[in-house]
């Protein structure tokens, strides 16, 4: 995965955009700042999200957090899998880790994201 | 507080440079793990762990007095306490409320108390008000004597490998002077994980040749460092109540469940007369241990739920890594504190079931 073709949020999520379908995970540093998943927590498919909507949660044995739609729209397929197989996210967050797919109402959403290089900025002044 | 304003034990060096995840816990910079919470917890579980254990408070007696100015100060029964003794008590004050939970050491001289962290300033001083009309003298010894815990299983092993056989003989809960990698120290076999183990105590200038050459020592035995967050979890599988959540000064030992530690026939200290009183009541909560159906871990403040009933709330819970389940410690109603008694719990709005169990959530194997 060429994480440089993602899209990302300040809230830690990633966007993978293939036409009108955004795949939605958590970054590799979201799930490296967790650590010792315990539990995920996902929308059934059918939901409508708007942007920063809570659409899950995930928790480690030291905090939870929450999942934010990071683009509007319906979701339309989740990954059902996840719960039973933490590992596939902390062991590949942007491949076999994928939560959620939304059916953008507004392609125009991925726009307000970020780059790679600014979302490591990011994650460089939290880590400060 | 930011964290140029924090304590820093002797160690902080070193915990930086093994990649500690550094955070603020009780006035200090403290790391909260190196690797994973999951894998230091199985080290110490299984194997050794290493943490530092400075910042709790280490407070020296000394003078004809200060087996009764503490016997006065304690709920337990000082006075019982042989030399190279050790046991757990707690302070409280008038109205039986825990201002701490300590460990008192009686040692060859004198007597000493470990106390938390975040307490530690709170109980210097009540012991300076209450130390009129005593011949005894405190020490602050926590900056310059520093202490580890060694934790696990093969803690014995390690501590013979750093050349100190006395250590295989030693009970649980005595202290002793030894030397252990050729430096003087104060060696006792306690600990906060539910695992065999040893604290070790130290001056400053030989602190960090002692943890170097424990690591060095560890490293076949399968050694790690381990930090805050595995000893949180290690301690609450073991049911080993936590200052500021399972105690605070709202709270009496008898409701804690640790009357084992309150000697209220063995004369008078400060709170006697309110734990009597508790003792002749009926309190109202008590804690327990839930396990929880599925792998939401109940936090502190989650409600404890009977129908529409609020009847407890949760106190400290994790997922614990040696059950693989949602575990929890929590004050409810006396009424529903029976073992084996079905509840819920509200997690973030959502009702998990759970049920009352016995505590210790984890006992370590008998060694024979």
């Amino acid at each position: 995965m060429d994480l440089t073709t993602l899209k990302y949020a300040r809230t830690h999520e990633w966007v993978a955009a293939d036409g009108d379908v955004a795949t939605i995970g958590i970054t590799d540093f979201a799930v490296k700042a967790l650590t010792d998943l315990v539990y995920v927590d996902l929308p059934s498919a059918g939901t409508q999200v708007a942007v920063g909507d809570n659409c899950g949660e995930v928790e480690s044995v030291k905090a939870v957090s929450d999942l934010y739609a990071p683009v509007s729209g319906e979701i339309v397929e989740v990954n059902e899998s996840i719960a039973d197989d933490l590992d596939a996210l902390s062991e590949d967050a942007f491949g076999r880790g994928w939560l959620l797919k939304i059916r953008m109402a507004n392609p125009d959403d991925l726009d307000q994201l970020l780059s790679r290089a600014a979302y490591e900025e990011v994650c460089q002044a939290e880590e400060h | 507080m930011s964290d140029e304003t924090l304590l820093q034990t002797v160690f902080h060096d070193w915990h930086v440079a093994r990649g500690g995840r550094m955070v603020e816990f009780g006035g200090w910079h403290m790391p909260v793990q190196y690797s994973t919470i999951v894998d230091e917890h199985n080290a110490v579980r299984n194997a050794v762990g290493v943490f530092d254990v400075a910042h709790m408070g280490r407070l020296q007696f000394d003078g004809p007095d200060a087996c009764r100015f503490l016997d006065h100060l304690l709920t337990n029964d000082v006075t019982k306490l042989q030399p190279g003794q050790v046991r757990y008590s707690l302070v409280t004050n008038e109205a039986g409320g825990i201002l701490d939970d300590v460990l008192v050491y009686r040692l060859d001289g004198g007597y000493m108390l470990v106390v938390n962290a975040s307490n530690r300033e709170k109980i210097v001083a009540w012991l300076e008000a209450h130390r009129s009309g005593f011949g005894v003298q405190m020490t602050d010894r926590t900056l310059t004597h520093p202490m580890l815990a060694l934790q696990g299983p093969r803690s014995v092993e390690l501590i013979r490998a750093l050349g100190c056989e006395q250590a295989a003989a030693m009970k649980y809960y005595s202290v002793a002077p030894a030397i252990v990698a050729g430096l003087d120290v104060l060696l006792s076999r306690t600990g906060y994980t539910g695992e065999d183990g040893f604290e070790v105590i130290v001056e400053t200038d030989a602190a960090l040749s002692l943890l170097g050459k424990v690591c060095q020592a560890g490293e076949s035995l399968g050694l790690q460092p381990a930090g805050l967050g595995c000893r949180d979890t290690l301690r609450l599988e073991a049911a080993m109540p936590l200052y500021g959540h399972e105690l605070n000064e709202q709270i009496d030992p008898l409701s804690a469940g640790l009357g084992f530690a309150v000697k209220l026939d063995a004369g008078d200290f400060i709170g006697r007369d309110a734990l009597l009183a508790v003792r002749d009541s009926v309190t109202t909560r008590v804690r327990v241990g839930l396990k929880l159906d599925g792998r939401r871990i109940a936090r502190e403040g989650a409600t404890v739920v009977i129908g529409d009933e609020i009847i407890g709330e949760v106190t400290s819970g994790t997922f614990s890594p040696t059950l693989e389940e949602s575990i929890a410690m929590a004050y409810v109603d006396r009424r529903y504190s029976d073992t084996g008694i079905a509840l819920e719990v509200d997690i973030r709005g959502k009702r998990i079931a759970a049920r009352t169990v016995d505590l210790p959530f984890y006992r370590r194997p008998k060694s024979n």
